[in-house]
């Protein structure tokens, strides 16, 4: 009697994962393959299999390679934490740039970066530390001062986190003109540019990533439940308070992964959840895998983009984004105020 | 059967509920009414659990429902909320299957008991046909009629409902509240409802519960409650009291001043 169930299945979405994964595989390959010397797949395949030339592997595994897990590792981050802070403030607009976490933990990671930064493990583990409380702690701030009641509107939401963002990016440059030695590197950093690829960085990320994503991941059903309300989800049988600071904790720890190693990088988390939204709809147990391999997706093609535009000079990937986002970001808000739907 | 017993509610400072004792037996429906502001929403409010109570106790079936765990509780209480704004990008079919999450994993994971569960309650509110419509292409009649749904699929012994009939026609109106009254005597359901309409209250309710200003007045059949001096001195204006031709009860007609 269920075959007459009326659970859709539209063909197109039949295989969302599928697909993203083949979308995921085609951009792995083609940041493994852009840049100043290109490797075909051919060689691609020659090299991880161990049988490549000289200089291919050591392009391929020294640069290439790091550069691509952490710039997808990056995206996936900031796609997942975009979702999640969407679900959390039950507002479309909400992404890790927006609403100043990305800043805040810019902020923490510099301050760790002008006390010490020797390149080591230990030393590159303090930096997603500090960016991780001080992300925490901006958000914290921008949720207490943009909220009415339990609900935050678009409007206080946006102007906080540019308010809050504008302070903690003022501190990140006057912290960066004092320490005059790194003030390039950082530079190019903040804008989300000169990607500290390595695979000390990727390793210094990844358990925090890990834990992070994970946490999110079984999230999607409390997400669901908490756009109707806290009132509501609480009546269906959520520890709504627990389970807020949970999800709040866990976003915070992925952005701030995300920024030690990448610098700011915005309107990935806004555009990818977004897209994912209108595809196949609001259940956040498919928005979230799904803006995780998404969010990878969209970065590992900016991040080639940002490497040919002025090739052979490379331009900040946050600059490629932010040429995508920003007028994504006016064109959700347009559709937000007009019809509500998201 | 659901016991209420000195309860007290603050919102901060102020005193919103002041030592409400109210009982409901299982197979009951009892309608809380009275003027707006009076704390019907917020008595509904502390009974699921969503404020803290100052004082008092809350029981079902003997077991003290303040000390429960939210998924426990929701397998004691299902509440369909005043007309709220809901989510509109989720279909009527994901809303309903929500009414399922006390009994689910984190993860959420539903079985096909659930989707049965979920179908049946879909089809006794009269919202099958809806089910892929998204929450934000039905009406506000439609909507009200999904969420009690959602209740029902919760499969709870106490349900309680806070003006729901506030969006609805005639029609549903009265399909709703008979659907009701049925599903309390044949589940032995404990019902408590806020409603605004005197008429509905007398026409459906066992008992009526009369809350002014934070108070439980007093609690008793529609006969008892609904009476000239007692809704005068409660609603502030004249009415006249005249029998229904058919079931008796009475019905209250507004006074047009003296
Ligand atoms: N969240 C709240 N914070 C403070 N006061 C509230 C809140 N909700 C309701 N009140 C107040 O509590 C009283 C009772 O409200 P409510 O329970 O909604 O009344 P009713 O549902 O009977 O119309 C009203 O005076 C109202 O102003
Ligand atoms: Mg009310």
């Amino acid at each position: 009697m269920f075959t007459c169930l009326p659970v859709y299945i539209h063909p197109m979405r039949r295989a969302p994962h599928l697909s993203s994964f083949l979308f995921l595989l085609l951009a792995i390959v083609l940041s493994i393959a852009i840049g100043s010397v290109f490797i075909s797949p051919v060689e691609m395949w020659a090299s991880l299999t161990g049988n490549g030339q000289e200089i291919t592997d050591s392009i391929l595994w020294k640069i290439r390679l790091p550069r691509t897990v952490l710039v997808a590792l990056t995206g996936a981050a900031l796609g997942i934490s975009g979702a999640s802070y969407q679900g959390l403030f039950r507002n479309p607009l909400a992404d890790p740039y927006l609403i100043g976490v990305a800043s805040g933990a810019g902020l923490g990671a510099v301050i760790a970066m002008s006390i010490q930064w020797p390149y080591s493990f230990w030393g590159l583990m303090a930096i997603p530390l500090a960016a991780f409380a001080m992300g925490l702690l901006t958000v914290l701030v921008v949720y207490a001062i943009a909220r009415i009641g339990h609900t935050v509107p678009t409007t206080n939401l946006i102007l906080a986190g540019v308010a809050i963002s504008s302070f903690a990016t003022s501190l990140t440059s006057f912290l960066m003109l004092r320490s005059s030695d790194e003030v390039r590197r950082a530079l190019g950093w903040l804008l989300g540019g000169s990607i500290q690829a390595g695979w000390l960085s990727v390793l210094a990320v990844l358990p925090f990533l890990t834990v992070g994503i994970a946490v999110l991941l079984v999230s999607g059903h409390a997400l669901n439940l908490l756009q109707f309300g806290d009132d509501q989800a609480q009546q269906l049988g959520l520890h709504v308070t627990r389970t807020r600071t949970i999800i709040l904790v866990a976003a915070s720890l992925v952005t701030a992964a995300a920024v030690s190693f990448s610098g700011i990088i915005g309107f990935i988390g806004l555009i990818v959840p977004h897209v994912i939204r209108l595809w196949l709809g609001a259940d956040y147990r498919r928005l979230l895998p799904l803006s995780l391999i998404g969010g990878a997706v969209a970065l590992l093609i900016a991040d080639v983009l940002a490497r040919v535009v002025l090739a052979p000079q490379e331009i900040p990937v946050g600059i490629i984004t932010a040429l995508a986002g920003a007028p994504f970001f006016l064109w959700v808000l347009r559709r937000s105020k007009n019809q509500g739907f998201w | 059967m659901l016991k209420i017993q000195n309860l007290s509610v603050y919102y901060g400072d102020r005193e919103v509920l002041k030592n409400i004792g109210l009982e409901v037996k299982s197979g009951e429906v009892v309608a809380l009414i009275g003027p707006n502001g009076a704390g019907k929403s917020t008595l509904i409010r502390a009974v699921s659990g969503v404020i803290p109570i100052r004082r008092g106790q809350i029981r079902v079936n003997g077991t003290d429902l303040t000390t429960l765990a939210p998924i426990q509780r929701a397998r004691h209480i299902s509440v369909v909320p005043q007309a709220v704004s809901l989510p509109p990008a989720f279909t009527v079919w994901e809303t309903v299957l929500l009414g399922r999450t006390p009994y689910l994993n984190f993860l959420g994971q539903t079985s096909s008991r659930d989707e049965e569960l979920t179908r049946r309650s879909l089809e006794q509110v009269d919202v099958l046909h809806l089910a892929e419509s998204r929450m934000n292409e039905i009406s506000g009649g439609e909507q009200q009629r999904v969420l009690l749904a959602r209740a029902l699929a919760q499969d709870t012994p106490i349900l309680i409902m806070d003006e729901p009939t506030a969006h609805l026609d005639l029609r549903h109106q009265l399909d709703l509240l008979k659907l009701i009254s049925k599903q309390a005597r044949e589940k032995n359901l404990t019902v408590m409802i806020a409603l605004h309409d005197l008429n509905l209250a007398s026409l459906f309710a066992d008992r009526i519960a009369i809350i002014e200003g934070g108070q439980l007045c007093m609690a008793g059949s529609p006969k008892e409650t609904l009476t000239t001096e007692i809704l005068r001195s409660v609603y502030k204006v004249p009415v006249h009291v005249i029998q229904h031709p058919e079931s008796h009860v009475p019905l209250i007609l507004p006074g047009l001043g003296d």
